[in-house]
């Protein structure tokens, strides 16, 4: 087991732990930028989607998996963003750069706005409020007709940066590492405020209030923060849903997709931003690995396709039930473990995480 | 001036009187303990003093300004710390963060520069890590500094504790029960602490504590408190021979002396 022997406070705050974790970072960042050179267009558009989730995981990570708030409705600021986003290029002929940063702006704003009225509620009273703000955005998209296009829904202009082409099915490589790019940044942005005061006060306020208000923390301002840094990032995955969907309309943004987030971050490994990547991929690869099952199921019975409704919706909650049966901290718990083992290899003791918790405290119905 | 004046305090839950016109003062740089058997009030004062209820009658003062009006978090900017009876840590996060959380009012940076880590930031996380570092000095917390809480034994917690309140550079800190849960040795460890939080840190303590070895071997002043009244108060040595606080702790009349 690597232990850094920390000889200044730099240590302390340096975004990786050693040379040899910063080597292990920038090869993986290496691959991603190369990929496009190996997969063929389908693949990278999947891998392009992957991404996406990614950061809108990386949104409701901050919001549910750090701070503790848990939202059962952020496919309706997946919806601002990317309405938004297109209605500022549609309407106001902005270029995509300004259009997509405002989008989020719009969209963290609009998490602040929620945070007001909804800061005193907790646990399941607080999913309850957010899963009803999910589908009352669902309905007001198909009422504000003259802006979104109601029923028919919107199409995303073409993604032009200074001349450069980044549509996704002209240029899907561009788009691709325009992706990557933000995912990026964004993950940098996160764990920056991880290893900040807010990022403190953040878990202060998850792990105990009472504790957070005697050290100082505003629980109001500290809330809003976290609900508008959230739904900034929410609005921007949901701005380049848009572009990578094309045509979109109320029925992408519905409380499935809310639900399938939260999914996400849980499977993924909740309160862990390497989490939101792994329950993206995870959340990405379960369509596919059903669609080459089915196929493989077919063949083998020699019949016409088969076809089972609602396979996907089960085997995800399967996923989960076993997830949370056996692996409260997810995908990213599992590997972190597998990793220790490892590491520690041969002392590695079976209650070596007896004491691991679970971050996600619905339970507590305050 | 007094630094912590609370006067006439009443405070009812429903039809308990938890306090009946208490007051006491607190002078710069003492060591003040409050006693008294179960459910005599003493948190429901901690609780009061640090926000965290309202009373029905009576104030509280710092530095003769009221406390009344203001939030729980309000308290720290003003130098109130705190510590609760049954350790109330963030149990995800390290010894280190813990201790860093009680200098968050001391935090001078927007959201902006926080997410891009500007150098202005980075400046004060190793200012804050200096200041925290004392305190670990302090405690002697060096082993247990990138540990998480909820790997930790009781007593250790109970020290980080002490330590997240002092990070804060308090001017009087509230412990709530230092000593409850400790074994003999750490019970002395934390006798030691809390007269050098006032020695070495110059740091005003309001402590509640049932260990009467470690009270009258620490503090100036103690009020003894019984069913929400205050029956005594005084240097340890009057409060223990106070014929009402043997009643109250004992339960009996003392026998007269011939």
């Amino acid at each position: 087991m690597r232990v850094p022997f920390k000889t200044s406070y730099l240590h302390d705050i340096r975004l990786f732990a050693d040379g040899y974790r910063a080597a292990q970072y920038a090869v993986l960042v290496a691959l991603a930028v190369l990929l496009p050179f190996v997969l063929d267009d389908f693949l990278i558009g999947e891998v392009t989607g992957v991404l996406i989730w990614a950061i809108a995981g990386m949104g409701l990570m901050l919001l549910t998996g750090h701070a503790g708030q848990v939202s059962i409705g952020h496919a309706a600021f997946l919806a601002v963003g990317c309405y938004a986003n297109v209605i500022l290029m549609d309407r106001f002929g902005l270029p995509f750069v300004t259009s997509f940063l405002l989008a989020g702006i719009v969209t963290g704003i609009a998490g602040v706005l929620i945070a007001i009225p909804v800061f005193r509620l907790h646990g399941i009273y607080l999913a309850i409020a957010t899963l009803a703000l999910s589908m009352l955005v669902e309905d007001i998209i198909v009422l504000a007709e003259p802006w979104t296009g109601g029923v028919v829904g919107l199409t995303a202009p073409s993604v032009t940066i200074a001349g450069m082409d980044m549509d996704r099915f002209s240029a899907p490589n561009r788009f691709y590492w325009l992706c990557l790019a933000i995912a990026l940044l964004v993950t940098l942005g996160y764990r920056n405020i991880l290893r900040a005061p807010l990022g403190r006060a953040l878990l202060a306020i998850r792990d105990s209030e009472v504790s957070a208000q005697a050290m100082g923390v505003q629980l109001a301002r500290t809330k809003a923060a976290a609900f508008g840094l959230s739904c900034l990032v929410t609005g921007w995955a949901g701005a380049l849903l848009g572009h990578f969907f094309y045509t979109f309309n109320h029925e992408v943004f519905t409380v499935v997709v809310s639900i399938q987030l939260l999914l996400m971050i849980v499977i993924g490994g909740i309160g862990s931003i390497h989490g939101a990547f792994y329950g993206a991929i995870v959340v990405g690869i379960i369509p596919q690995a059903i669609n080459i099952g089915r196929d493989w199921v077919t063949d083998i019975l020699g019949t016409g396709g088969v076809a089972i409704p609602g396979l996907e919706t089960g085997i995800f909650g399967l996923i989960l039930v076993l997830f949370i049966l056996f692996e409260p901290l997810g995908v990213h718990g599992r590997l972190t473990k597998w990793k220790i083992y490892f590491e520690l290899f041969p002392f590695y003791r079976r209650d070596l995480f007896r004491r691991q918790r679970s971050y996600l405290k619905t339970e507590r119905l305050r | 001036m007094s630094l912590l004046d609370v006067r006439d305090v009443t405070i009812r839950f429903g039809g308990v009187t938890a306090l009946a016109d208490v007051s006491f003062s607190v002078e710069p740089g003492e060591i003040f303990a409050i006693v008294g058997p179960n459910g005599a009030g003493k948190s429901t004062l901690f609780n009061l003093i640090s926000r965290f209820c309202e009373p029905e009658s009576g104030d509280v003062r710092l530095d003769g300004a009221s406390l009344l009006d203001l939030a729980p978090a309000d308290m720290a900017p003003l130098g109130v710390a705190r510590t609760f009876q049954n350790i109330d840590l963030f149990e995800t996060s390290t010894v280190l963060d813990n201790l860093l959380i009680g200098r968050h009012t001391r935090r001078q940076s927007s959201f902006v520069a926080q997410a891009v880590f500007s150098p202005a930031v980075r400046r004060q996380e190793i200012a804050h890590r200096e200041a925290v570092e004392r305190i670990i000095d302090f405690l002697d917390l060096h082993a247990y500094r990138e540990q998480r809480i909820a790997g930790l034994p009781y007593g250790t917690r109970k020290v980080v504790e002490v330590g997240r309140a002092l990070a804060m550079e308090p001017r009087i800190v509230l412990l709530d029960e230092p000593a409850s849960g400790l074994s003999p040795e750490e019970s002395r460890d934390m006798r030691f602490w809390i007269s050098d939080i006032r020695a070495e840190l110059g740091v005003t303590v309001l402590m509640v504590e049932h260990d009467m070895g470690l009270v009258s071997a620490v503090s100036d002043r103690v009020l003894v408190l019984a069913e929400g009244r205050g029956i005594a108060l005084g240097t340890p040595a009057d409060v223990q021979s106070h014929p009402e606080v043997v009643q109250a702790f004992l339960g009996v009349e003392p026998e007269p002396t011939a």
